[in-house]
C-alpha cells in the first residue's frame, strides 16, 4: 500500500499565496531547500482577488504617518484583541516589505515625486496602501512567483537544475501533516491530475493556505477556501485560536445570482463612493459608534471636504472598520430600506467622472460591465455583505510564526490568527502575508538547518492517510444499510447554506446550536460522501477530501461564537449587542478533542474541544502610544492599573 | 430571460480520445458559462473536470473554448448564446489534454522561465527607487496580464505549429520581455544582457506575423499586438537593421575594450 | 500584395501524425474550428478589398496614360522621374532616369509606397489573414504544414517598415506639395480651386494621417525611449502618435482609397470622361 514516491526537503510550503511564496522566497535565500505545495496553478492563488492594496506606513503621501501610528489603527480596528507583538512586528516591518517587492521587479503606482503612491482605506488614518488600480494582489502574486522564477534560474546556473532548490509542486492537495513524536515529519499528498499520493519529507512545514469562507454560501473566497490549513494543523495537534471572529466584507455583489459575493474593493469608498439606502440616505453617519465618534465626520459636507483636505476634516463614516460598515448595511435591509436585489447602493458615478472611475477603478468597472451589466460611471453599484476573511487561526508565536504543540509547524497569513483580532483593516492582510510569510519562511529554514537529525516519516502514518483519502470511492461498499453514497455536492451546499443563516453576519444562541446539530448531521453523512469514477483529476472526490476540512472548521467557528458572549469586531450576537471589556482578555482554542483516537474518526460525536487563556498584557511602551481615554473602552480596570 | 434548457456539447475524453458529449442543462438569469459546468458537475456528471478558482476574471483558470473561441468560462455570460443555440464547450486546443476541459499548460510555465528576471539597479537601495508614473505606463499595462494563456492558446505559431513551441515563447512570455525591456529601472544592459536581441534570437519574435488574434482574446483587453509585440519587434530592428544603430555600438563597444 | 509568407508545403514526415489543433496529446477533436460565427467574413471582405485595389492599381499603374490634366497629377504618378512623363509646369517632374526609361514613370516611384504598405504592421495582418490563411481567422487551423514567420528570408526583410516609412515621409511632402499646386486653374494661375482641389485636399490628409500613425513612426518619436519623464515633447509626440496609431487600420483603408480615388479623378478629368468643376 505505502508505495508512494516519497523526496526530502528542508522546508515545505503548504499554499502558493503571498504567504507561502513569501515563506518559500526566504527559507530558499536561507539555504533551504524548499518545496511549495499549491492546490491551483502556480500564480492563481486566492491573493490576486486583493485589490485595494498593502498597508504600510511609508509615509510618502502624508508625513505624519509612522509605525506607531499604523500599529494603533491596526489595534483599534481587531478591538484591541490582536496578538500586540503581531500588530508591531507588522507595522514595524510592512514598508521593508514593500519596497523590497519593488527590488523585485514590482511596479506600484506612483506619487509625483516618483515614490510609491499610498491611497485611503478603512480604519486608516493617513492614506497608507501601496496599490496598483485596483489589481494589487495580482501584482503581488506575479512578483513574488516571477522572484521565485528568477531564484530557480540562479540554481540552473549553478546547478543545472530549475528545481534543485526551490520547487512548486502545483495542482496537489496536502491532505495530512506527518508526525515523528511531536515533530513534524513531512506531509502526505496527492496530484489532483493524475491521484497519485506522494510524501515530502521534511523537518519544517509552513502552513500558509488562506481561508475558510467557501463553508459559506455569500462569499467572496474562491474553491480553494475549504479551511485546509486549519484542519491540518487541528489534526497535527496544533490548536487555533480564535476562531469565531469572521469578516463579512460590507461590499460584496449582490446581483446576479450566479455573481452574488464577489468582492467590490474598499477602495471604491476610499476614492469618494458613498452608500445610501433605497430613499437615497447616506445612512452611514447613523451607524457611527461611540468609540469612534470623535474620528468620523458629523455631517456629508465635512465629509466631502476631507477627501480634498484631510488635516482639517474629519473622514466621511464610509470609511469605518468593515465590521460596522457590514452591520449597518445589513441592519438597513433588514429594516426595508433595501435596494430590489437586497443590498444597498454604493455610488461612484455622482461623485468622480467617468474617465477618472475608469482610470482608478478598472477592474471595478470591468467585473461589473462583464457580470451584470451595470455601468459604474453612470449608475450605482448594489452591494451587500460578504463573508470575505477568518481574523481567527493557527496559534502562532508572534515573533517565529511557530505553531504551538508541534515543532517544525508554522504558519502565516490569514490561516494564522492573532495578528488581526476581532477585525481586520482593509490592506492589513496584503501586508501580513509579507512580513509573516518572510517570519516563517526564516525560521523554518533556521528550524530545518540546526535540527541535528531529520525526523522519520511513519509508514503507518502513511497507509493510514492514503486510506482515508481513497475512502470516498468505497464509500458504497462499507455500510450497506446506511443507504447509497451522499452527493458531496450536496453536502457542501447544506453546510454553506448552514454556516450562512446560522453562523453568519448576526449570531444568536439558539441557531448556533442548531448549527452543532446541523454539522454533526452533516459529519456524519459526509462519512458516506461517494464518488463516481477515478482518481484523474477528480472534482467530486476532491471536494470530498475538502469536505472534512470545511466541517472541521466550521465546527470551530460555531463552537467558539457560542462561547463568546459579546459582541466585537467580526463577531456579532444579538443576544449580546455590546463590547464586553472583561472579553477582551480572553482567548478561545480550538482543539482536537482526541487527537490521536478513535473519537476523531466517530463523527457522531463533537471534535472540536474549546479552552479560554487569558491574553498577554500589552507592553507598556505600546500602551502609551494611546490616549487613556481611549484604552478605558477597551481595557478591564485591572489592565489599566498595570 | 428567466430560465430555459440550454443544450451543451461538453468535451469529454484525455488523452488517449474522447469526443462532445450531450447536455441539456438549466439556465438562470444572470449566470456564466462555468455556472452552467457546475451545474453539471452537482447534478449530471460529479466527475466533469474543470479548472476554475476566482470566478471574477482575475485569476486566469477557467479558460477554455467556447463556440470555437478561446474564452474564460467565467467572464462569458450566457446571455450571449440565444436559448436556442447549442453551446460547445472544449478544452484549449493548443495544450496537450489531460482530462475533459483541462489542459496541461506546463508550456507556458517553461517559458516563463526563459525569460532572464528583472536585473534591480546595483546603486540603489529598496525604498530609494524613484520611478514616474508615465515611465511605468507602459509596463504596468502588461503586468495587466492574468496568465489565462489565451493568448498563447490562439497563437497560430504554436497552436498550429506543434514543432515551434521550441522556439517560440508565445504572446505572453514576449509581453514580458517587452515589459522588462521598457521597466524604467531595469538594469539587464548594464549586467551585459540585450532583452531586444534575446527576444529575437532566443525567444522566437520573428515568428510572430502580428496577426492580433492574441489581442482579440485578451480578457485584460491589454494591447499585446501595438503595445508589446510591435515595439520590441522596433527595438530589435533599432539593435539590428539599422545601420546607422549598429555601426554606433561596434564603435562603442571597441571603445569600452580598449 | 500577396507574397511568400514564409510557409512551404514540405511533405509531411509522418502521413498519420496530423499537426496543429489534431496532434496526438490534444484534445480529439478534428474538427479544425468549432467557431460558429462568420469568421470568413473578415478576412474575405479584405482580400477581396485589397485585391480590387491590386487589379485597379495595375492597370493605372502600367496604362502610362492620362494621369496628368493640369493643375492635377495623379498620385500614382507622383513624383514622376522619367524622360517620358507628361510635361507638368512646376510640376513633380524632375528627369532623373533619363530616355532608357521606357515603361510607365509610375513604377518607379509606385516601389515606395508600396514598400510602405506592404511592410505595414497592419497590412501585413490582413493578407497574412485574407491571403495567405495564416491564420484565416483566430483559433481557425491554418492549412500550412510549417510556418516559420517573420524569421527569414524574404520575410524577415518586413524589418525594413522603417526606411519605407522615411520614404513615405518624403512621398507624402511631395504629395502636399501637389496639393497645394491643384489650387491653381488649368492655365497655372494660382488662388483657384476645384472639386479636384478638394479630392486632393482629403486624400493628402489621410496619406499623412496613415503616414504618422504608423508603428515604426510611433517607435521613432518615442516609443523607443526607456524614460518618457525624461523627454517631455517626445513623450507628448508619442502619446498623439499612438492615439492616432489606435486607428491605423481605419486610416490604412481610407487613405487606400483616397489615393485610388484622387488617381481615378485624375483619369476621368484627363480622359476627358468628366469636367473639373471650378469654384473659383
Amino acid at each position: 500500500m505505502s508505495v508512494v514516491d516519497r523526496q526530502e526537503w528542508d522546508v515545505v510550503v503548504v499554499g502558493a499565496g503571498g504567504a507561502g511564496l513569501r515563506a518559500a522566497i526566504e527559507a530558499r535565500e536561507r539555504g533551504a531547500r524548499t518545496a511549495v505545495i499549491c492546490k491551483s496553478l502556480f500564480g492563481k492563488a486566492h491573493t490576486v482577488m486583493a485589490e485595494g492594496g498593502i498597508a504600510a506606513a511609508m509615509a510618502n503621501v502624508n508625513s505624519h504617518d509612522n509605525w506607531q501610528v499604523h500599529f494603533r489603527d491596526t489595534m483599534r480596528g481587531g478591538k484591541f484583541l490582536n496578538q500586540w507583538r503581531m500588530a508591531e512586528l507588522h507595522a514595524r516591518e510592512a514598508p521593508d516589505r514593500v519596497w523590497e517587492l519593488e527590488t523585485w521587479g514590482a511596479l506600484f503606482d506612483r506619487t509625483k515625486d516618483g515614490r510609491i503612491s499610498q491611497r485611503n482605506f478603512g480604519g486608516h488614518e493617513y492614506p497608507r496602501l501601496a496599490h496598483v488600480g485596483d489589481r494589487t494582489g495580482l501584482e503581488l502574486i506575479r512578483t513574488l512567483q516571477q522572484k521565485i522564477v528568477s531564484l530557480q534560474q540562479e540554481d540552473k546556473k549553478e546547478t543545472g537544475d530549475y528545481e534543485s532548490r526551490l520547487k512548486v509542486f502545483q495542482e496537489c492537495t496536502v491532505t495530512r501533516v506527518l508526525k515523528d513524536g511531536s515533530r513534524v515529519s513531512g506531509v502526505f499528498a496527492y496530484e489532483r491530475e493524475t491521484g497519485r499520493f506522494f510524501v515530502l519529507e521534511a523537518p519544517s512545514v509552513v502552513i500558509a493556505t488562506g481561508g475558510i469562507g467557501k463553508s459559506f454560501k455569500v462569499t467572496s473566497n474562491s474553491w480553494e477556501y475549504t479551511g485546509d490549513g486549519h484542519a491540518l494543523a487541528l489534526l497535527a495537534g496544533a490548536p487555533l485560536l480564535n476562531m469565531e471572529f469572521v469578516q463579512f466584507h460590507p461590499t460584496g455583489m449582490v446581483w446576479p445570482p450566479s455573481v452574488k459575493g464577489i468582492l467590490v474593493t474598499e477602495s471604491v469608498r476610499g476614492d469618494g463612493g458613498v452608500l445610501r439606502n433605497s430613499e437615497g440616505k447616506r445612512f452611514m453617519f447613523d451607524y457611527v459608534p461611540d468609540v469612534f465618534k470623535e474620528k468620523y465626520a458629523e455631517s456629508e459636507a465635512e465629509g466631502d471636504r476631507w477627501y480634498e483636505d484631510p488635516d482639517h476634516n474629519r473622514r466621511p463614516p464610509e470609511l469605518l472598520p468593515r465590521d460596522e460598515v457590514a452591520r449597518a448595511i445589513n441592519s438597513e435591509v433588514k429594516a426595508g430600506r433595501g435596494t430590489p436585489h437586497g443590498g444597498v447602493f454604493l455610488d461612484v458615478s455622482t461623485r468622480m467622472p467617468a474617465d477618472v472611475i475608469r482610470r482608478r477603478l478598472p477592474s471595478m468597472y470591468h467585473q461589473f460591465k462583464e457580470l451584470a451589466d451595470v455601468d459604474i460611471t453612470a449608475e450605482a453599484m448594489e452591494v451587500g455583505p460578504t463573508c470575505h476573511y477568518v481574523m481567527g487561526g493557527i496559534a502562532v508565536e508572534s515573533d517565529t510564526a511557530a505553531a504551538r504543540n508541534v515543532q517544525g509547524l508554522f504558519a502565516a497569513g490569514e490561516v494564522a490568527g492573532g495578528m488581526h483580532g476581532s477585525n481586520r483593516l482593509g490592506g492589513n492582510s496584503l501586508s501580513d502575508l509579507l512580513v509573516f510569510g518572510r517570519r516563517a519562511g526564516l525560521h523554518a529554514a533556521e528550524y530545518a538547518n540546526t535540527l541535528a537529525a531529520r525526523p522519520t516519516v511513519d509508514e503507518v502514518q502513511i497507509d493510514t492517510a492514503a486510506a482515508e483519502a481513497l475512502r470516498p470511492f468505497s464509500a458504497e461498499g462499507t455500510e450497506a444499510s446506511a443507504g447509497p453514497p451522499e452527493n458531496p455536492y450536496t453536502l457542501h451546499q447544506e453546510l454553506q447554506q448552514a454556516m450562512n443563516d446560522l453562523v453568519g453576519i448576526i449570531r444568536r444562541e439558539g441557531e448556533m446550536e442548531q448549527a452543532l446539530e446541523k454539522l454533526a448531521d452533516l459529519r456524519v453523512r459526509a462519512w458516506r460522501a461517494g464518488v463516481e469514477g477515478h482518481r484523474q483529476f477528480n472534482p467530486g472526490w476532491h471536494l470530498s477530501l475538502d469536505l472534512r476540512n470545511m466541517l472541521l472548521v466550521s465546527e470551530c467557528v460555531a463552537r467558539a461564537a457560542l462561547e463568546r458572549r459579546e459582541s466585537r469586531g467580526g463577531h456579532t450576537r444579538e443576544d449580546h449587542p455590546a463590547m464586553d471589556r472583561e472579553w477582551r482578555r480572553v482567548n478561545l482554542l480550538c482543539a482536537l478533542t482526541d487527537p490521536a483516537g478513535q473519537k476523531a474518526t466517530d463523527p457522531a460525536s463533537g471534535q472540536i474541544d474549546l479552552t479560554r487563556e487569558t491574553t498577554e498584557p500589552i507592553r507598556a511602551d505600546l500602551l502609551a502610544l494611546f490616549e487613556k481615554e481611549e484604552l478605558v473602552k477597551y481595557l478591564a480596570e485591572e489592565e489599566l492599573y498595570e | 430571460m428567466s430560465g430555459y434548457t440550454a443544450h451543451f456539447k461538453v468535451w469529454r475524453g484525455d488523452v488517449k480520445g474522447g469526443g462532445l458529449e450531450d447536455f441539456k442543462v438549466d439556465v438562470n438569469e444572470g449566470e456564466v458559462v462555468l455556472d452552467i459546468i457546475h451545474r453539471l458537475q452537482a447534478t449530471q456528471a460529479p466527475d466533469l473536470a474543470v479548472r476554475w478558482n476566482c470566478k471574477a476574471g482575475k485569476c486566469g483558470s477557467c479558460s477554455a473554448e467556447i463556440n470555437g473561441r478561446p474564452r474564460l468560462l467565467c467572464m462569458t455570460r450566457m446571455s450571449v448564446f440565444t436559448p436556442e443555440e447549442t453551446i460547445t464547450v472544449t478544452p484549449l486546443r493548443a495544450f496537450p489534454v489531460i482530462r475533459d476541459l483541462v489542459t496541461d499548460v506546463g508550456f507556458n510555465y517553461t517559458k516563463a522561465r526563459e525569460v532572464p528576471s528583472f536585473v534591480p539597479p546595483a546603486d540603489l537601495a529598496p525604498g530609494e527607487y524613484r520611478m514616474m508614473q508615465e515611465d511605468v505606463d507602459r509596463s504596468q499595462e502588461f503586468r495587466k496580464c492574468i496568465e489565462c494563456f489565451l493568448c498563447q492558446d490562439t497563437c497560430h505559431v504554436v497552436r498550429d505549429h506543434e514543432e515551434n513551441k521550441s522556439a517560440f515563447a508565445g504572446p505572453r512570455f514576449l509581453m514580458r520581455v517587452a515589459e522588462l525591456d521598457m521597466h524604467p529601472l531595469d538594469a539587464a544592459e548594464a549586467s551585459g544582457l540585450d532583452r531586444k536581441r534575446t527576444a529575437q534570437e532566443e525567444h522566437g519574435l520573428g515568428y510572430c506575423n502580428i496577426t492580433k488574434c492574441c489581442s482579440e482574446v485578451c480578457p485584460e483587453g491589454i494591447h499585446i499586438t501595438d503595445n508589446a509585440l510591435i515595439p520590441l519587434k522596433e527595438r530589435a530592428v533599432d539593435r539590428k537593421y539599422d545601420p546607422l544603430v549598429w555601426l554606433g555600438s561596434k564603435i562603442r563597444r571597441r571603445g569600452a575594450d580598449s | 500584395m500577396a507574397t511568400d509568407t514564409g510557409t512551404d508545403s514540405d511533405t509531411d514526415p509522418d502521413p498519420d501524425e496530423r499537426g496543429g489543433v489534431r496532434t496526438r496529446t490534444r484534445a480529439a477533436i478534428d474538427a479544425p474550428h468549432l467557431r460558429t460565427d462568420r469568421w470568413w467574413l473578415a478576412p474575405a471582405a479584405t482580400a477581396a478589398g485589397l485585391l480590387a485595389f491590386i487589379v485597379y492599381s495595375t492597370w493605372r499603374a502600367f496604362a502610362n496614360a492620362d494621369y496628368y490634366a493640369a493643375p492635377y497629377v495623379s498620385p500614382f504618378y507622383s513624383p514622376c522621374l522619367a524622360d517620358n512623363c507628361a510635361p507638368m509646369r512646376n510640376g513633380p517632374n524632375a528627369d532623373l532616369f533619363g530616355s532608357w526609361w521606357g515603361i510607365s514613370p509610375a513604377i518607379i516611384i509606385l516601389v515606395f509606397p508600396l514598400g510602405f504598405r506592404l511592410t505595414c504592421y497592419y497590412y501585413r495582418k490582413a493578407y497574412y489573414r485574407g491571403f495567405w490563411a495564416s491564420p484565416p481567422a483566430c483559433a481557425v487551423a491554418e492549412p500550412h504544414k510549417k510556418y516559420t514567420g517573420e524569421t527569414r528570408f524574404p520575410l524577415v526583410f518586413q524589418n525594413l517598415h522603417r526606411y519605407f516609412f522615411y520614404a513615405a515621409l518624403l512621398v507624402a511632402g511631395i504629395l502636399t506639395y501637389d496639393t497645394v499646386l491643384s489650387f491653381r486653374d488649368e492655365h497655372y494661375n494660382w488662388g483657384h480651386m476645384g472639386l479636384g482641389s478638394l479630392v486632393f485636399l482629403l486624400n493628402i490628409t489621410l496619406i499623412w494621417a496613415y503616414t504618422l500613425s504608423c508603428h515604426s513612426c510611433r517607435h521613432i518619436v518615442g516609443g523607443k525611449l526607456k524614460h518618457f519623464s525624461k523627454h517631455p515633447v517626445r513623450y507628448r509626440a508619442w502619446q498623439w502618435v499612438g492615439k492616432l496609431n489606435a486607428r491605423h487600420m481605419q486610416l490604412a483603408w481610407a487613405s487606400l482609397v483616397s489615393v485610388g480615388l484622387a488617381d481615378f479623378y485624375v483619369y476621368l478629368v484627363a480622359s476627358g470622361a468628366f469636367d473639373d468643376p471650378r469654384f473659383f
